[in-house]
Formats: structure tokens, sequence, C-alpha cells
């Protein structure tokens, strides 16, 4: 495993420091009904060797915003602005030829649903020895001994036999892990990977995760896992962004996101989560309706609609980003923590006493 | 079970729904070979209970949602609901019958008509019925709809694509509500949904259980999510039950080996603790064409013996309504040897 990544790691690669800034990206989407703006001036940047988490719920952005990084939207109809660059070099002007060398080698992407992102009239062996043969011009006999040892590398009993097999002959976890030798395939510098584990079993995901995890450490590889669980990232990453409504509201090194959470979202999506300590039927605390049409975003806080905690100002002013420590920003006028927060605590849990000892008498 | 037995059931007389020894197995074409879905499992369901069926995809969980239905007939076995027969009920007996069982799908999309109105979809089951009148079932579609959280109003004439997956699934948990059933199956009827709405779904379903004086089968490979809504547990490995207690009992005291490893792959929202790869399980569910001899979870079970292949081990009581089928159960006393342990060693082995 380890010997045959590092044959992979560039040499003279410097092994830290900046990969992948990104700047005020915006991606918007022409359509019938409006202008859709589904990332809206996010800004992050990425070191070597790092995993940052994107999380938020369907429709935040986050799949776009991967999505916008990696060039893998279509032009017609698609705005987008902003700067994105890798290892110094400005991608949103490289030509598509251009691109085409550093997607597949340098950036890598994996997808939530194994099912569509495999072709299902293709062996896997020819899926996995497509981008050696046509980015690192292999032979196919090298190829081909490439591919067995990528797929020996994610744990796919037997390699030599699954690769004249087609995708349907795998289970969904299987299929996975084949996605993941594709993308491997030419030792990229920084993996996307959208959603990897939602569509698979517990049991499955934490092999997944691990099997991640162990070829970032053996590769040196930067990685950004965009999900809706906050449990998934958790224990994973080195930095957490959390996205609405395809604004970024807070941002933080993931020890500090959970021991110090200031955005109210971030609260609130942890909170959703059934946490397997409490006991049964401990009722789950919800975040009521769903993320706004972004084509006319709610003024102010994008958040305002649904936070427990608004006030005034939140449906008229929009909150900037502002920094609470070093590395740890957040969008909110009244964050978590605030005496206004606490303020407002108070008058819910005062509300729920009086409903009960309402609903009691 | 990993074993099979009937220990752990109740007093005839005291289940809603009771199911001993079912069996269902699929025929491969021509072959002769035989798909062992679901392999003589036996559990019941007290009235009021909310029962969660875990396990991971190819467990059998689904099949046995589904021949609880009858849809399709289980090969053998006994389910009675309400002290009535199900396996041998006939044509119009069973389609009465099945108003008082209804289901609620993993997607909620799919499982609505996209060309007819939600109106229409909600309503279907008492025109069938031909419960009340047009007025009166026009409110109770009305009351179910606002009792799932979606405006009649504003929804009724909309069809399923304008909606989020979170709301084409309350109008599911509608559409099961509309006859007043007595009991609901809903399989895996959060997997396809964020936490944000998964945390709505399973509030909602918690609400209309009291509401509606259900009982239910809640069929979902996440313990966390189970664990939530469940007052008992089964927890099931490739066609047979591992462990049965109830919910908090069972993350309190996990005695099967395979229900220990499940409630380890649960990501923990908690940065401090490291996700550790070697408690996992490893390698994948055997084919249910040829299962495992013995307990069907040997092959993968880290405390395995020469036993394990031999016997196959039988639900046995640990106290306190908790049962478990394995050998050497983790933190427990070696289950004693049985006299049948050689007549018990017929499944075919790999």
């Amino acid at each position: 495993m380890t010997g045959r990544s590092s044959s992979f790691q560039a040499e003279g690669r410097p092994q830290e420091g900046l990969l992948l800034e990104v700047d005020d990206l915006r991606t918007h989407f022409r359509t019938e009904l409006g202008v859709v703006k589904a990332v809206d001036g996010v800004s992050f940047t990425l070191d070597r060797g790092k995993t940052l988490g994107i999380v938020g719920e369907s429709g935040s952005g986050k799949t776009i915003l991967s999505r916008s990084i990696m060039g893998l939207l279509p032009k017609r109809n698609t705005i987008r602005s902003g700067s994105v660059k890798f290892e110094g070099r400005e991608l949103t002007t490289l030509s598509t030829r251009d691109t085409r060398r550093i997607f597949g080698t340098d950036m890598a992407m994996i997808f939530q649903d194994p099912m569509t992102s495999l072709n299902p009239v293709m062996k896997v062996g020819a899926q996995i020895t497509e981008g050696l043969k046509k980015h690192m011009n292999m032979s196919r006999s090298d190829a081909n001994a490439t591919a067995e040892r990528l797929l020996n590398d994610v744990g796919i009993p037997e390699p030599h036999r699954r690769l004249d097999e087609y995708p349907h002959q795998l289970s969904g976890g299987m299929r996975q892990r084949v996605t993941i030798a594709i993308a491997l395939a030419c030792g990229p510098t920084v993996l996307f990977a959208d959603e990897p584990t939602t569509a698979l079993d517990v049991t499955v995901q934490a092999q997944i995760l691990d099997l991640l995890a162990a070829q970032q450490r053996d590769r040196n590889m930067s990685m950004i896992l965009v999900t809706h669980d906050l449990g998934v990232v958790a224990g994973r990453t080195d930095e957490i962004a959390v996205m609405y409504a395809g604004k970024l509201v807070e941002k933080a090194p993931t020890a500090k996101l959970f021991s110090e959470m200031k955005m109210p979202y971030t609260e609130s999506l942890l909170k959703s989560i059934p946490n397997i300590e409490d006991a049964s039927h401990t009722r789950l605390e919800i975040i009521g309706g769903r993320p706004p049409n972004l084509i006319h975003p709610p003024a102010g806080c994008r958040f305002s609609p649904r936070c427990p905690y608004v006030r005034d100002r939140c449906l008229t002013e929009e909150p900037p980003l502002v920094e609470f420590t070093a590395g740890h920003t957040y969008a909110c006028w009244y964050p978590v923590g605030s005496p206004e927060y606490h303020e407002k605590v108070a008058e819910r849990s005062a509300l729920a006493d009086a409903g009960a000892a309402a609903g009691g008498s | 079970m990993a074993g099979s037995g009937t220990a752990h059931l109740h007093a005839p007389g005291e289940a809603l729904l009771s199911v001993t020894d079912l069996t269902v197995e699929f025929p491969v074409g021509r072959t002769g070979l035989k798909v062992h879905a679901v392999s003589g499992i036996s559990f019941d369901v007290l009235r009021g209970e909310t029962l969660g069926l875990v396990g991971e995809s190819g467990c059998g969980k689904s099949t046995t949602g589904r021949a609880l239905m009858q849809l399709p007939r289980p090969t053998s076995g006994s389910i009675t609901f309400e002290g009535r027969e199900l396996t041998t009920l006939q044509g119009e007996e069973m389609r009465q019958l099945r108003t008082s069982i209804q289901m609620i799908f993993q997607d909620p999309i799919s499982s609505l008509n996209p060309r007819r109105k939600v109106r229409d979809i909600v309503a279907e089951p008492l025109n069938i019925w031909g419960i009340g009148t047009k007025a009166e079932r026009e409110a109770k579609v009305n009351k179910v709809l606002e009792d799932v959280g979606i405006d009649p109003e504003a929804a009724a004439d909309r069809r399923p694509h304008q909606f989020s997956g979170g709301q084409c699934q309350r109008i599911c948990v509608a559409r099961a509500l509309v006859l007043d059933p007595k009991m609901i199956i809903c399989d895996e009827p959060v997997s396809a949904l964020d936490v944000s709405v998964q945390a709505q779904i399973l509030n909602l379903l918690e609400d209309m259980k009291v509401r509606y004086g259900l009982t239910m089968i809640f069929i979902a490979h996440d313990l966390a999510v189970v664990k939530n809504i469940s007052d008992r547990v089964c927890v099931m490995y490739l066609g047979k039950v591992c462990e049965v207690a109830s919910s908090d009992r069972l993350y309190q005291d996990p005695s099967h080996p395979y229900t220990n490893a499940l409630l380890r792959s649960i990501p923990v929202p908690d940065p401090t603790v490291r996700p550790d790869p070697t408690t996992r399980i490893q390698g994948e569910l055997p084919s249910p064409l040829f299962p495992p001899s013995g307990c069907r979870f040997r092959t993968r079970c880290p405390s395995a013996q020469e036993r394990c292949a031999l016997e196959e081990p039988t639900l046995r009581d640990l106290g306190d309504e908790h049962y478990v089928a394995c050998h050497f159960p983790v933190g427990h006393s070696e289950a004693p040897p049985t006299d049948q342990s050689t007549s018990r060693a017929v499944a075919p082995s790999i």
C-alpha cells in the first residue's frame, strides 16, 4: 500500500504549505424563474495533506461549490466569477485543454452514488486504466498491473478477477471502492469526496471513511469531504466549513467548531442528529422549514427565517463573516454564547414550561 | 440467528402481531438454487409498541417487512395479527386486512405517483373503500394532511415534484394514516433524507404514533435512529435474528458481536472520539445463496470458534427481556452445550 503511493508522489513537490485558494467564488445559474445564486461569494484555503469538511443541508450549495472548483458544471447559463488557485495557478481562466491535464491527475473527485458514477457497460479494469493510459501515458500491461494494485490498495479481494467484472456484479460498498481506485489512479494531490458514503450502510460507511483516511495519510493528499452529517466529519477532518444558502456561515478547526460553535445553524445541525447515548424516545430538536429559495434569498441573514434566536436586526442587515479566534470565523449578529442568545434561550425554555403547564392542567 | 429459537416471544394473545419461524426464499432461475433471504425468524410486537428491525443491506429486514404484508407470501412460517393467521388468508379477506397494516417506504419521491395531485394521492384509499361521503372524505384528507404538517390549502392541488423529499415523506405518512391503520411498517423511512429532515420525520412519526394509537415496525440500518424511535430492537444478520432487547438495554449491553460492531460503526459527532478502524467488521456479507453453516455471522466474527461452525446458536435469555443468539456473547457466559448440537448443523456450508 505505502510502497505504491510513494512512487506516485511527484518528486520535488513540497509536502506542506498552501495548495488550494478559493477567493470570492460565485456560481449562478440562469433559469426561467430567475438567477439561482447557488454559490455566493465563498472563500477558503486548503493546505497540503489537510482535510476540510464542508457541511450543510441539501440545497445549501455544497455540491455546486465542489463542482465549480473542479470546473464540472455546464458552460451554458452558468455564471462563474471569483478565483480558484491551485498550486498558485489560476484555474478559472485555463483553457479546456489545460484543465484536462489538472483534473484527473492533480485533482480528482468521487461522487455520492457509485451506481451512477461508474459506466455500467465498461469493465471495472477498463474504467481504471482509462485515466492511467491517457494521463500517465502508460502501456496497456503497465496500466493493468497498476489497476490491479489499486484495487488491492482499496481493499478489494481477488483484484485480478474483479478487473474483468462489470459494476453490476459488485456490491454498493465495492463499487464505491472502485470509484475511489479510479480517483486515486493518477496520484492526485487533492481529492474531492462529495457525500461519498451517503448511499451506503453504516458499517460500510465506516469502512470507506477509514479507507479514505488511510489512503490520504499514505499519499499526503489533501481532501475535501462534503457531507450533510456532522457526525461523519467530526473525527476525520482538520477543519470544517458550514455552508448555508450558498454562503459559508462558519468555519473553524474541527475541535474548535464543536467546542465553541458560534453560528445557530451549526448548533441546530448538530442537535438534529440522534445521539446514541440519549435514552430512546428522546425528542430531537429540529430546524423547522427548509433551506431558502436561492433565486430570492431572504433579506438580512439568510438563516433568519428558521433561526430560533432571530431578532429584528437579522431580518434586515446581513451579518459579515467575522473572526472569533485565529482560523475561526462566523457570520451571525447574536452568536451562540452572546447575552442576546442566552436571553432568547431563557425565553424559549420559559415558553416551553408554560406550554407544558398548560398541557398538564 | 445468527440463530433460531422462540424464547423471546411473549405469551400467545399478548402481542398484536406475532411471527414464528418465518422463512422467505427466492428461487434463482432454473438453477435449483435458492436465495435464503429470511431463514426461520421469530418476533412479536405488542400493542402500542415500536419494534426496530436493524441490520445491513441484505440482512432480510425489508423482506421481512414485506412478508408481513404478504407481498410476496412467505415460503413458510406463521404470522398472526390480532389472533388471525395471515399466511392462509385468501383474496378479499387479505385485501380487507391490509387496511389495518400500512407501509411507508424509503424513497418518498418514487413512492408517490408523479402525475397525481396530493389530494388524490391521499384520498385514494378512502375512495377505494368508499368510506364516508365526498365531503367527509375531503375533510378527512385535509385533517390528515394538517396532522403531518402539510398545509392542505396550499398543497392539495400540487403534484409530488413540487415538494422536497421531506415533504414527500410527510405525504406518504398521510396516505398511510388516512385509513386509521392499527399498525405501520416503516421501511427505511429516513435513510434517503438529510439529518435535519430526518429529525423532523422521526418526531412526526412519534407524534402520529400517539395521536393515531399506532403500533410500529421501524426498519433501518442506523442503530442511532432505531434507538431513538423504538421501544425494542431486533438485530438481524443474513436472514437471522442476532439479538433482541429494549433499545436502552441493547445500547448499554450489546451482547452479540455483530450488534457491537454495528454500534461502533455509527459516526459520533464529537471530534474527541477518534474513529478506530480496528473495531470494524471486515469483509462483506456472505452470499445468501450459500449461507455459512452454524452461526451465519461466524465468517466475519472476531470471536468465532469451532463450535460456531457446527452448531447454530438459538436465542437465549440473558435476563430482563434481553435475548441473544450467540455461543460466546460479549460480556456474558458461554452458552451451555446442547445435546442436539449435531442435528442442528444442517445449513449448507461454503
